[in-house]
């Protein structure tokens, strides 16, 4: 029971970084129809930028708490610029292109990203450490460690914050008015184009919260680490139903623990036939019989006939 | 319009293309023998460093050939070094391997991994083309009886061995869970310690699995956890043993850790920290600053490349200067001529002393064990292959 109980914190921790992820891809395919693949470089990136900041202010002697925050908000600032301007040339220019098009270039993107940050950070994985000491609780059998902790909670409120946003202010009215009809947003006067740059911009401030917190999670930082990760969390965002924000939190909890839970007994009640190794096809195959019998996902609506 | 751009970026490119070759036909003068040795490895993805490591390797092999003055045949030749990048990926191996054909290299340094070693390998046996692998330990490399095919590195069995009786004889560990990475060498690796570990009576308690390009392994060392083991054994490389040995640790499992060759290198110690403490690892060949010219390979590597050794450097060093000596006994860099000497060659080499055994494999293969203490890789003890590789 212990060990069951360590597998739903460990698919928990997982499943919410996920969900933060994947929140930046569903917010951009519910306004574009767009699938933004440079979006898990987003995240690394955001790792690389806090983890340069806090050894520059851990170096200035700056209080460890005020250098935490500080390379954090330095990474979400350097992350949403660079989702603005990905949207900008990239995407902006092909938002009339056919649907092929902007998906190759999200795809060039995401490799210019990677190369780019090899060659400023070079190719070897950087330690990351945060300035405290990281001590584990124990939670009846379990353990959980203030790093995973911090995750779970911080993950929970911005998706709070979230919805709050989007349900409750002019900006989220606005974003739902584009998603829902972008010719008649624009004819009741929504500037669209700045809908469009501020999801891009919350979706990548949420990346870069994410990539800090799996770095602190793992300690390491290595140019590549956005490519799984992003991978994860697009099919968490499609598991959920792409497009709807509660359906991104759900696939990316859910999918966290399916991985966790299937590396954990998958082998056992298959007497040894599939082993922890078919984690990731445990959790695909549960992405495709879900999309079988509900294509738009587990929340997904259909989705309107754009004309 | 259009055209016309493009025309010009044509021209452009000829012209620079022009550049190219009329500069290596200036420098290359009529009596030099222009030799290129291809080196092939991971230069991006999750195990780039390690690729890195070894292009530097070799590349510091050319450079002490060029800067030495080699002949061969009566002929003043000069290296050069094609680099190329097969991302640990065995597709793009093959692919890589054949725009080495292409561009008549006339030997191979590479690949660094067994998953890429092995498809390539057949491509170099086609064409003839010699391949030294610095750390392809997969047995299969050299059981494909292919003439072309050698490595300065242990293989699986030996190092396997090595490892699972350390574990069992000198550490006196019965119960052990094995990870392996499924890639050729990670698995080979953990089977090959499973056979030898259960050969000496421990019992493998949980064997599990996960990828080359996980981080997470939470759930596996959960349900490990469950079991008690008291080793770890993880058949796989550093980017995976860092997160490894410190979810280890976080779980609050005092299992003692162990991994090969592919874990000791100063990157798991530098990122995993304090939970690093105690791990063991493996590398074939006698420690470094044992062979008498291994302290100074180690000092000239970090001036020149500014960052400490990772992994395979040395071997890559050593697989180049075999090469070399093959085509010095043949007096010819021609694969064909050369071929067969570098079967014969006997060289005292930073890792060890060098000679290969009618398969291609390294003779004796001394496996030397180590265990992280106070950050440091510090040397247990040297198992097998004393004899020929003695200083």
């Amino acid at each position: 029971m212990d060990i069951f109980f360590q597998q739903i914190i460990n698919g928990l921790v997982q499943g919410s970084v996920y969900a933060l992820v994947a929140l930046g891809y569903t917010m951009v395919y519910g306004i574009l129809g767009l699938i933004n693949f440079a979006h898990g470089e987003v995240v690394m990136i955001g790792a690389m930028v806090a983890l340069a900041a806090l050894q520059a202010l851990l170096a200035a002697a700056i209080a460890p708490v005020l250098a935490v925050l500080l390379s954090l908000m330095a990474a979400v600032a350097v992350c949403m610029a660079l989702g603005y301007s990905i949207e900008r040339i990239a995407y902006r220019p092909l938002r009339h292109a056919p649907r092929l098009a902007p998906l190759i270039t999200a795809i060039g993107v995401s490799i210019v990203l990677q190369n780019l940050a090899m060659m400023i950070w070079g190719r070897e994985y950087h330690s990351f450490t945060l300035p405290f000491t990281n001590t584990s609780h124990h939670l009846g059998g379990a353990v959980m460690n203030d790093v995973q902790i911090v995750i779970v909670i911080v993950a929970l409120l911005i998706m709070v914050g979230l919805m709050w946003l989007v349900h409750h202010t002019r900006t989220g009215r606005a974003m739902r008015a584009v998603a829902e009809n972008p010719a008649a947003a624009t004819l009741m006067g929504v500037d669209i184009n700045r809908v469009i740059s501020v999801t891009f911009m919350l979706g990548s401030a949420l990346a870069a919260i994410a990539g800090f917190m799996v770095s602190a999670n793992y300690g390491i930082v290595h140019y590549y680490m956005g490519f799984m990760l992003g991978l994860k969390a697009f099919t968490a965002a499609v598991l959920g139903g792409i497009g709807n924000l509660r359906g991104a939190m759900l696939g990316g909890v859910l999918l966290g623990l399916i991985e966790s839970l299937g590396a954990g007994y998958i082998g056992d009640i298959t007497g040894g036939f599939l082993g922890s190794h078919y984690q990731d096809v445990f959790a695909f195959f549960v992405l495709i019989a879900v999309l079988v019998f509900r294509p738009s996902g587990l929340l997904g609506e259909k989705l309107a006939e754009r004309a | 319009m259009l055209i016309n751009r493009i025309a010009l970026l044509a021209a452009f490119a000829v012209t620079i293309a022009g550049c190219g070759k009329s500069e290596t036909a200036t420098t290359a003068a009529s009596d030099e023998l222009v030799i290129k040795i291809g080196a092939a490895g991971p230069l991006t993805g999750p195990q780039a460093h390690i690729g890195k490591d070894n292009e530097y390797g070799t590349r510091m092999a050319i450079d002490d050939a060029n800067a030495k003055g080699v002949t061969i045949g009566g002929k003043k030749a000069r290296f050069e070094l094609l680099s190329e990048d097969d991302q640990t990926d065995p597709k793009t191996a093959t692919i890589v391997a054949q725009k080495l054909v292409d561009a008549k290299v006339n030997g191979v340094i590479g690949h660094l991994n067994s998953g890429t070693s092995i498809p390539a390998s057949s491509i170099y046996f086609k064409n003839g083309i010699p391949q030294i692998s610095p750390s392809a330990t997969a047995v299969k490399f050299t059981a494909q009886g292919y003439n072309t095919a050698f490595r300065v590195m242990t293989n699986d069995a030996q190092q396997g061995k090595a490892l699972g009786e350390f574990a069992v004889k000198v550490l006196g560990l019965k119960n052990i869970a094995v990870i392996d990475d499924r890639t050729a060498y990670g698995q080979g690796l953990a089977d090959e310690f499973v056979k030898a570990a259960e050969a000496n009576g421990a019992k493998i308690i949980a064997r599990e699995y996960t990828t080359d390009r996980s981080v997470d392994f939470t759930a596996v060392l959960t349900s490990i956890k469950g079991k008690q083991p008291e080793l770890l054994f993880f058949g796989g490389m550093d980017p995976q043993g860092v997160p490894m040995v410190k979810q280890l640790r976080s779980l609050g499992m005092k299992t003692q850790f162990m991994m090969g060759d592919g874990g000791y290198t100063p990157k798991l110690i530098d990122l995993a920290g304090a939970a690093v403490e105690g791990t063991y690892a493996s590398l074939p060949g006698v420690p470094l600053d044992k062979m008498p010219s291994g302290r100074d390979f180690a000092k000239r590597y970090e001036a020149q490349f500014k960052q400490p050794i990772q992994l395979y450097a040395p071997y890559c060093y050593d697989a180049v200067n075999v090469m070399i000596a093959a085509m010095q006994k043949a007096g010819s860099a021609e694969p064909a001529k050369y071929l067969p000497e570098i079967g014969k060659v006997e060289l005292d080499g930073v890792t060890a002393k060098i000679a290969f055994d009618e398969k291609g494999d390294i003779r004796g293969g001394a496996v030397t064990l180590y265990q992280a203490r106070q950050g440091k890789w510090q040397v247990v003890q040297t198992m097998g292959g004393a004899p020929a590789a003695k200083p």
